[in-house]
């Protein structure tokens, strides 16, 4: 379970090529439509930040996104990306600046996989030894061997390569900001929370403002830094941070949406390392036994010896909860990164830290 | 049968024989060496027939291609042109040729006209065709990436739509390959000629006819083998 920690980028800048995004009262309207598909949308989204659009189908989500880069022209308000409006330039223009992936990925057929990578850095007219470092430079920071995929055929890669190339593509002409719809959509789940957990790892380095669509509010919990939740009409029922919008919905429509187990979905966001642990020696009701390195051994009780859980530190609290009620014994050890006991925790400890940061109210 | 009978059912052929023992020729088998001797008669009506197909499959694709990115712009061109160019394929080619001949005379322009238009068909709705197939994603990807309609048409849309055009381009010369063999009515020569001219001659229609299918075979792999070189990736499947 590598991939389910809580991965939240936290920290460090903003990377200077990351843009902010504000939508102004956006409205869109189709032509011949009694309903507006958007209504006066306005929330910013800070450089170097995740924000998650989520909501049913029919919500105006995937089109929002892409009134960003105006492949859907709004009607009404503005969007401004760092202070300056989408319309100040040509549209094929303002694209190539904007990083685009979409859900059945769109990799060129007829194109190899550093063609396909290559396509905004040539549009931008750079020569051509720039553009080939830049693609085998792109291959290996999605993790693949530039070697082996660079004069692939997209039909000669696996699902998830594919998928990966398609985020290469999109960070080509290392643009301030990433418009991402449903990316990993059509991939099974395994690969998918894979595939976010690389998108994270990449995040937390490159800094890139990115507006991400989904539909699954847990993925849109792992991945968002703010999440804005659409109902229909492309109304904003609520733009929070995950944990807020999970502590706090905002009315009935997004309790429903985030779901009944929320309390849960709050766990997957904390650390094991950040809740209550309690000293070794804290009168527990077992004894823990370690060894010189200071690892954990057995659990002791009279004459009973039982098996130790044992939790790392960056685990997240939904799975050690889920851990612990599987576990003979109340307690989990956590370990640090050299393997040795931190403290301990116990289930009532996640209870009151829930409790707490609900402000002891619940829901 | 007699040797009189037997100049009989060759009438009108190119050959008299002399001697009482039937020959080759008399006896309308297949005769090698009288191929042999007289395959030079072929070589100018071959050409011309060559010159034909080329020149008609050319006119064709180029109009079509020209017709087929303005269907693409403005889709509600489709159905009259889909109905026009079907309307032409009906006609008749002798029909066709003789209803050009008051207006344009005998000749390879009647008989070009004629083949260009039994193209039309074809080509244009595979284009189109090969134009619709494009994948959606690969359309709205390239359009998000910021290529502009006339960079989305050449650098996506065509070269996706290659095989589907080579495969219009393959029918349609294989097809005038064949209709070109009627080219002689309308004065045009081709390999037609020959064949009316002695054709109760098994040898004679045989080489004739042999020299089409050869035109059409040879040209249909040159077009597989272009196919190749202009669409590489069509064929790359999953690696090893």
């Amino acid at each position: 379970m590598t991939d389910t920690q809580p991965a939240h980028t936290e920290g460090g800048p903003a990377s200077p090529q990351a843009a902010t995004v504000a939508f102004r009262a956006v409205g869109k309207t189709y032509p011949g439509a009694s309903e507006p598909a958007i209504g006066e949308l306005s929330f910013e989204v800070p450089a170097g930040e995740i924000c998650v659009l989520v909501g049913p189908s029919g919500c105006g989500k995937t089109t929002a996104l892409r009134l960003i880069n105006r492949m859907v022209e709004m009607t009404s308000g503005d969007i401004l990306l760092d202070g300056r409006s989408v319309r100040d330039q040509p549209p094929a223009e303002l694209r190539r600046h904007i990083g685009y992936a979409i859900q059945q990925i769109g990799l060129f057929p007829h194109k190899t996989t550093a063609d396909n990578i290559a396509t905004v850095p040539l549009l931008l007219g750079w020569d051509r030894e720039r553009v080939r470092a830049r693609v085998d430079e792109l291959i290996a920071l999605i993790g693949l061997e530039p070697g082996e995929v660079r004069d692939r055929y997209p039909s000669q890669l696996s699902g998830g390569q594919r998928q990966r190339v398609g985020v290469a593509r999109a960070l080509a002409a290392d643009p301030p900001l990433l418009l991402m719809d449903e990316p990993f959509g059509a991939v099974d789940p395994i690969n998918r929370e894979r595939l976010q957990g690389e998108l994270l790892r990449l995040q937390a380095r490159l800094r890139k403002t990115i507006v991400f669509v989904t539909h699954d509010i847990d993925e849109a919990i792992r991945l968002g830094d703010h999440i804005a939740i659409l109902r229909r009409g492309g109304v904003l029922a609520q733009y929070a941070p995950p944990a807020e919008l999970l502590m706090a919905p905002a009315d009935d429509f997004v309790r429903d949406f985030v779901g009944a187990d929320r309390e849960l979905k709050r766990l997957a966001l904390i650390r094991a390392g950040d809740a209550d642990l309690r000293p070794v020696d804290d009168g527990l009701a077992y004894d823990l036994v370690r060894d010189d390195a200071g690892r954990p051994v057995a659990w002791l009780r009279g004459g009973e010896r039982l098996p130790v859980l044992a939790i790392d530190r960056d685990e997240s609290l939904r799975d050690a909860l889920s851990s612990l009620l599987a576990s003979p014994v109340r307690y989990g050890a956590v370990l640090d990164d050299d393997g040795r006991v931190d403290g301990v925790l116990a289930i009532d400890a996640i209870h009151r830290l829930l409790r707490r940061e609900a402000g002891g109210t619940g829901a | 049968m007699s040797a009189l009978t037997v100049v009989a059912q060759a009438g009108g052929g190119f050959f008299r024989n002399r001697s009482g023992t039937p020959t080759c020729e008399e006896r309308n088998g297949l005769c090698p060496a009288w191929i042999a001797h007289h395959l030079d008669r072929y070589a100018s009506p071959f050409w011309q027939h060559l010159v034909l197909v080329l020149v008609s499959v050319g006119a064709g694709f180029s109009n079509n291609f020209t017709l087929a990115l303005m269907a693409h712009r403005r889709r509600w061109l489709v159905g009259p042109f889909v109905q026009l160019t079907g309307i032409l394929y009906t006609i008749p080619s002798l029909a066709a040729f003789f209803l050009l001949l008051p207006i344009t005379g005998r000749g390879s322009l009647t008989a070009i006209i004629a083949l260009t238009a039994y193209t039309l068909l074809i080509l244009f709705r595979n284009v189109v065709d090969g134009l619709d197939g494009v994948p959606d994603e690969a359309r709205d990807a390239g359009r998000g990436m910021g290529l502009t309609a006339r960079q989305l048409l050449w650098r996506v849309e065509l070269p996706l739509a290659v095989p589907a055009i080579m495969a219009g381009l393959r029918v349609a010369t294989t097809t005038t390959v064949g209709l070109a063999a009627l080219a002689f009515y309308a004065g045009a020569g081709g390999l037609g000629a020959p064949m009316e001219a002695d054709k109760a001659f098994d040898s004679n229609i045989v080489v004739a006819g042999g020299l089409c299918v050869i035109m059409a075979v040879g040209l249909d792999a040159m077009l597989v083998f272009a196919e190749r070189v202009a669409a590489p990736w069509a064929r790359a499947r999953a690696a090893p």
